[in-house]
């Protein structure tokens, strides 16, 4: 199954290096990875999806715990939340095609942020599944690049990941 | 307020912290701090050959005493020599400091001499690691450091030092701090009543129970409550290789060490019993053998500090995160305080059938009409002549498993060995870290002629400092247990493991000013090794020639249950 697991982590430095070689040390998997600063500047905050069994996750989980540098460890999945990513895709769009593109922007509540003669570039905030299903919708014939930012995420209602 | 210089503090903290030793090796990187060791004698330094050594000396005074050992390693190459003897503290979890020199801030990641970066290759084996950036730090760092290594569960800190952190010229206000907080750092102290409470509940409805106990019980000094309980009770223990002497190994409800060359008693109680308690163990591959196999009928309850070794290979029924200690107590409590009581008759049917495996296959050896001595005959003698009282440090090999089958520990610390990652070479320097810090008592390194050799220059720190061990060489001429596996499994074709031009070792023991006695014969070994012992202030090096097609038995069938075992070359269970 797939996981959200948010973690707060001391902002220091070689703390974001532990938390990515535990992951490869303990051959666990990581679909993606984000990390910023927070509102409290000794804090970082970084969410990692991955899939594993629940042997796995609960490992996860337990050896993130056991880092130094981790003072909070979350799996957003074992309760409501929400999660986004942003992705910014550039097409070849020309023609009859460029209609297509900005129709479809619309239907996914994306925008257009540049423009050339030959080009669209659409940038487009969801789930992940809502950002693959976009991709599917155009076809990846014409796609020029991709970036997405991995997912962040949030628990719904009052509960917080603070200290 | 005295100020102090950055070399100076590392000293003077680790004086406050109560260090007696320091083992180690200078070199560029840490030349101030030399000097500071230089310059006051509360702190000793034991210069070592070799950087490896020098870990492997911190760890087993950890070992001992349950206090963190230290080793100071210069920069580059001298970092990396003590890399073995970081993975090895790490596999066991062994409080450690290890202090690293670095280069020079302003040089570091410029590929500078000597410059490796230590804090990314020892990551994947430490519990923490510290880089000092301001070296008014370096007393809070040091502080942290042995708070870290020393609770919860315990593990080697590194501390990465660049030299201008330690320079004479810039000077700050000492303070050491009494007390350290980390807000994410906080390991547990006691278990979860209601989680003893339902694991009390199933002891006491055990038909075939057993207690496993681990490395976690000598660690978490454990072991008084562990033979209370286990006594009261009347159920079987069995111990770990890393267990060894947390339960008295001479005690009847002692049923041995269990796993891939546990006792053919220890291994059936084991897979036939319907309750495990694991306390301090952590199911390694060595003990389960096949998981999907493992004791099909048992429920599990594990007491263990960290979490993350809780149902990590084996899903634990009733899991109990907390020290073995406090829990042990808990669990008392309640036994005294409860009106339950164990079913005995059940109990004592379970010890008939017991019994019964013991009188089958006891753990013995056979000796057979060649007149070689056998290396089990040599441990058996180890144990009589020592009294089983001696701190027995081991190499890795077969050696290290007749050791762990034939001494018989009736004390937690006495067995010093290498179980997570098998490092040949700790034997030596371990028994000289055991040495200097218990002078009086018999301190005996079981070894082979191949690990002997990996740390043999240390014969020389030993004439240095004048530390007397003894050296028990169980010398088979080969990679014994490397050997045996492809007696096992590749038809005798002996791949490398045999040892060509052995030294002289007598000779060798005697160039660098010991004593060295050879023995070839089981009926000389007695009172040579009585004479060994009896020289207390020498070192002696015993080359014992012991039968070379010797097998370690019993011996888990790959990927089987834990009661499928080789017994000997011929039988099978
Ligand atoms: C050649 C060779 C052969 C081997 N064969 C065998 C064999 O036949 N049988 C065998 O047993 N081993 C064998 N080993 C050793 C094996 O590899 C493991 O090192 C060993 O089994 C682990 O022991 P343990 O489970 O007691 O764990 P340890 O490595 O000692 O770990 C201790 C556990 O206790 C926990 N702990 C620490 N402190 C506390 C505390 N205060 N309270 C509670 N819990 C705590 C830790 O979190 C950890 O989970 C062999 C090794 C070699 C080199
Ligand atoms: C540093 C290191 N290299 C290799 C091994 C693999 N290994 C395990 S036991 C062994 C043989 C040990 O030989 P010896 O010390 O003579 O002991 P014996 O088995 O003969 O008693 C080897 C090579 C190891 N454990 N450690
Ligand atoms: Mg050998």
């Amino acid at each position: 199954m797939r996981h959200i697991i948010s973690v707060l982590l001391e902002n220091e430095p070689g703390a974001l290096s532990r938390v990515v070689g535990l992951f490869s040390q303990r051959n666990f998997n990581i679909e993606s990875l984000t990390v910023a600063p927070t509102d409290d500047e000794t804090l970082s905050r970084l969410t990692v999806t991955t899939v594993g069994d629940d042997r796995v996750v609960e490992q996860i989980t337990k050896q993130l715990n056991k880092l130094i540098d981790v003072v909070k460890v979350v799996d957003l999945t074992e309760g409501e939340h929400i999660e986004r990513e942003l992705m910014m895709i550039k097409f070849k769009a020309s023609g009859a095609f460029r209609a297509e593109v900005k129709r479809t922007a619309d239907i996914f509540r994306g925008q257009i942020i540049d423009i050339t003669p030959n080009t669209y570039t659409v940038q487009l905030v969801g789930s992940s599944a809502k950002l693959d299903a976009f991709i599917e919708a155009l076809g990846t014939g014409s796609i020029m690049e991709v970036v997405r930012s991995g997912v962040s995420g949030i628990a719904r209602g009052e509960k917080v990941l603070s200290l | 307020m005295e100020l102090l210089s950055g070399g100076e503090m590392v000293v003077r903290a680790l004086r406050d912290q109560g260090v007696k030793y320091i083992y180690g090796y200078p070199g560029g990187a840490l030349l101030h701090v030399y000097d500071a060791i230089f310059r006051q004698d509360e702190v000793e330094h034991i210069l070592v050959r070799h950087e490896q050594a020098a870990t492997h000396m911190a760890d087993a005074y950890a070992r001992a005493t349950g206090k963190a050992g230290v080793a100071l390693v210069t920069s580059g190459p001298g970092a990396t020599n003590a890399v073995t003897g970081i993975a090895t503290a790490y596999m066991d979890s062994i409080p450690m400091v290890v202090i690293t020199g670095q280069v020079p801030s302003h040089l570091i990641g410029e590929d500078a001499f000597q410059e490796t970066d230590m804090i990314g290759i020892s990551r994947p084996i430490v519990k923490h690691n510290f880089s000092v950036r301001h070296a008014e730090d370096i007393p809070e760092i040091i502080r942290k450091a042995f708070h870290i290594a020393e609770t919860g569960r315990p593990g080697p800190v590194v501390i990465d030092i660049p030299k201008d952190m330690t320079n004479p010229t810039d000077r700050f206000p000492y303070v050491f701090p009494k007390h350290v907080k980390l807000r994410s750092y906080n390991p547990v102290t006691k278990g979860h009543s209601g989680q003893i409470k339902k694991a009390f509940d199933l002891l006491m409805s055990a038909k075939r129970p057993v207690i496993y106990a681990g490395g976690g019980v000598i660690m978490g000094e454990a072991s008084e409550e562990l033979t209370e309980l286990a006594q009261a009770l009347n159920y079987p223990v069995t111990n770990t290789l890393m267990g060894l002497g947390g339960y008295p190994g001479t005690d009847r409800q002692f049923v041995g060490m269990l796993g891939m060359h546990g006792s053919y008693e220890a291994n059936m109680v084991m897979h036939h019993s319907d309750l495990i308690l694991a306390i301090g163990a952590r199911f390694d591959d060595r003990i389960t053998n096949g998981v999907d196999k493992f004791c099909p009928t048992a429920k599990i309850i594990h007491i263990d500090v960290d979490p993350a070794s809780i149902s990590k290979t084996i899903r634990a029924d009733v899991p109990i995160v907390g020290p073995a200690k406090a829990v042990l107590e808990e669990m008392l409590q309640l036994l005294k305080s409860s009106n339950k009581l164990p079913d005995a008759e059940a109990v004592k049917t379970w010890w008939a059938q017991i019994d019964e495996w013991r009188q089958r296959h006891g753990g013995r050896f056979r000796t057979d009409d060649s007149e070689k001595m056998k290396p089990q005959q040599v441990i058996e003698m180890l144990s009589k002549v020592t009294g089983g009282d001696a701190y027995i440090c081991s190499d890795v090999g077969q050696h290290q498993m007749f050791a762990a089958q034939y001494y018989k520990f009736n004390k937690p610390n006495r067995w010093i060995n290498s179980g997570g990652l098998g490092t040949m070479g700790f034997g030596l320097p371990a028994a000289m870290g055991v040495k200097m810090n218990f002078p009086d008592a018999d301190v005996a390194c079981v070894t082979g002629e191949g690990s002997i050799q990996m740390n043999i220059q240390e014969l020389s720190t030993c004439s240095q400092y004048n530390i007397p061990v003894k050296i028990i060489c169980l010398n088979n001429g080969s990679l014994g247990m490397v050997r045996q596996w492809q007696d096992m499994n590749y038809e005798s074709r002996h791949s490398q493991s045999y040892m060509n031009s052995l030294p002289d070792f007598i000779k060798l023991a005697e160039a660098y000013g010991h004593v060295g006695i050879k023995v070839d014969k089981y009926s000389d070994l007695e009172a040579a090794m009585v004479k060994a012992f009896a020289m207390k202030d020498r070192l002696v090096f015993m080359d014992i020639t012991v039968d070379p097609h010797e097998h370690v038995y019993p011996m888990q069938v790959p990927r089987g249950s834990m009661r499928d075992m080789w017994l000997s070359k011929t039988e099978r269970t």
